[in-house]
């Protein structure tokens, strides 16, 4: 693994067409990811994690129109842009083998008839890899005996781990981990992190998707927070998550059971209208008539009203005020 | 009182759950947690008469379950509604999430679309998401459905297994909120499951352990 390896994603969008309407799951999305570096992705359940993931992939469904481009660079390779890409060129030069995907949910992913043994062997011949079955299930927390049960057989974590095993069998730099730890107790969530932490270590980049705010700031290095299908707050994790300057980041926060706990005023945008200006402004404390401009992405937020030091000590009060 | 005793249960060979007692007590919320694949969901699906053991006793407010899954009668297995950890797995993937929340009503003969619409807003899904399919909505938006439908006969006992473990932290407070009202309106006794123990430190009213001895001694 070299320093050459990159990606860079501008300006990424993804809808969807479904009747009468169009879904905006992700919405100019720019970032990048490097070698040795975990970035966490952080955000609302249904705002476009998963899919900005499966995107960057080749792997949405037909009612999609994605636009933008990501650059998939790598040493001694030609660079190859994901999104205008084949699907053959994606088979044969990215999935498995440059970037790896752990899915959400992995036990609905594992075909039920056959044993995780099968099923980690046919992702090794696929990709041509060298290396053995038993060796992965051991470096991702298995024993051997274990890869030879059937689906049913295995605990949401074990299923887990056998995710995690086909996803780098194929020795990918970049590992795209969607909620990798949902279902784990704390000993294997600290495993599981401790593991992508590794491979950073060892030059390789992960993005991380999960909602374990605690594990985004042990493990990762850098933050974007998503919110109704745009990014509005990135910089370094522990900075974002310790000082969150967008109201929203900070209600995510606050809402953590060692916290206030206490849910975001108001429902989930939809994304088939979302409002002209700030998607955050109808649950928002802090919001103003400018707010019906979209903020542009400034020095790592995307706010009018970006929280400044004094109200930093305020953040965590803005849900239950509002929701007094 | 919800009340399984000397639960066994078996997968082939494999031993999933050996003889655990758990009690359910209406109105409050038990927090159960335990170790990665100690046999957590399996007791879930005990409780909510979907698997039968192979030897323990459960009984529901004193009746003891002596049929189990479809050939449990109706009336005894509507009175316990579980959310479980995965809701891909847990819904038909042909149905709307309308359909999904809806289904309960329908399988019972008392279709009631106002509460439906009802249950729906309170989960926080909003209109659009109602008339999609599983493969159309994420893996928390399914949940909240989930969440939805299992409130919708109003079960005497709610059994949530990880019901949060793929929500983010305020739409967790969110649901755990939705439930605590649920329960604060029918007196309705919950259980919680969870590896989280931060979580069940702020959620639940008491906590047990499926493999403290003490614990397995309770009346
Ligand atoms: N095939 C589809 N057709 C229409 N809308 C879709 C489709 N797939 C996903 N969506 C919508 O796109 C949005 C983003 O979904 P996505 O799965 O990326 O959310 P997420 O951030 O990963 O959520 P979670 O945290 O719950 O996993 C959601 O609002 C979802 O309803
Ligand atoms: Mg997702």
């Amino acid at each position: 693994m070299t320093d050459r390896n990159l990606l860079r994603v501008e300006g990424l969008s993804v809808s969807f067409a479904i009747p009468a309407a169009r879904v905006r799951a992700v919405s100019e999305a720019s970032f990048e990811v490097r070698p040795g570096r975990c970035l966490a992705l952080v955000g609302e359940s249904g705002c476009g994690k998963s899919v900005l993931a499966h995107a960057l992939l080749g792997l949405l469904p037909g009612n999609a129109t994605v636009s933008g481009e990501a650059w998939l660079k790598q040493s001694g390779a030609e660079p190859v842009e994901l999104i205008g890409a084949s699907q053959q060129v994606l088979a044969r030069r990215v999935r498995g083998r440059a970037i790896g995907l752990i899915p959400q949910s992995p036990a609905t992913h594992l075909t039920p008839v056959r044993t995780a043994r099968a099923q980690l062997q046919e992702a090794i011949n696929e990709l041509g890899s060298s290396a053995r079955a038993d060796d992965l299930a051991e470096r991702y927390g298995l024993r051997p005996a274990d890869l030879d049960r059937y689906p049913h057989e295995l605990s949401g974590g074990m299923a887990q781990r056998v995710a995690n095993a086909i996803a780098l069998a194929g020795d990918p730099w970049l590992v795209l981990a969607d909620e990798p730890t949902s279902g784990l107790d704390q000993p294997l969530v600290d495993r599981a992190m401790g593991t992508l932490r590794e491979l950073c270590d060892e030059g390789r980049a992960v993005l991380l998707i999960t909602h374990d705010l605690r594990a985004a700031e042990r493990v990762a290095d850098d933050l974007a927070v998503m919110y109704a299908s745009r990014l509005v707050e990135t910089g370094p994790a522990a900075g974002v998550l310790g000082q969150p300057r967008h109201p929203y980041t900070a209600g995510l926060v606050a809402a953590q059971p060692d916290r206030d706990f206490v849910p975001i005023p108001g429902l989930p945008p939809e994304l088939t209208r979302l409002p002209e200006g700030c998607a955050f402004r109808p649950r928002c404390g802090h919001a103003t008539e400018r707010c019906a401009e979209s903020p542009p992405m400034d020095g790592g937020v995307a706010c009018h009203h970006t929280l400044a030091s004094p109200d930093l000590a305020r953040a965590p009060e803005i849900a239950k005020e509002s929701h007094a | 009182m919800l009340e399984a005793s000397g639960i066994t249960v078996r997968y082939g060979r494999q031993v999933a759950l050996d003889d655990a007692s758990l009690t359910i007590e209406p109105g409050v919320v038990t927090g159960l947690a335990g170790p990665s694949g100690c046999g957590k969901s399996t007791l879930a699906r005990v409780l909510a008469l979907m698997l039968r053991p192979r030897s323990g006793t459960l009984t529901v407010d004193g009746d003891p379950v002596l049929r189990w899954r479809q050939r449990a009668p109706r009336e005894l297995r509507t009175r316990v509604a579980l959310i479980y950890q995965q809701p891909r797995l847990a819904v038909d993937p042909r149905l709307t999430l309308a359909d999904v929340i809806r289904e309960p009503l329908t399988a019972n003969g008392r279709p009631d679309d106002g509460r439906v619409a009802e249950l729906a807003g309170e989960a926080g899904l909003t209109g659009d998401l109602l008339t999609r399919r599983p493969h159309e909505v994420s893996d928390g938006q399914l949940q909240r459905a989930c969440v939805a439908r299992a409130l919708t006969l109003e079960p005497r006992y709610l059994i949530c297994d990880e019901m949060t473990t793929m929500l983010d932290a305020s739409t967790q407070a969110h649901l755990v909120r939705l439930v605590n009202a649920y329960r604060e309106r029918t007196g309705a006794g919950v259980l919680a499951i969870s590896h989280d123990t931060i979580l069940l430190n702020r959620w639940a009213d008491k906590t047990v352990d499926l493999f403290d001895p003490a614990d397995q001694k309770q009346p």
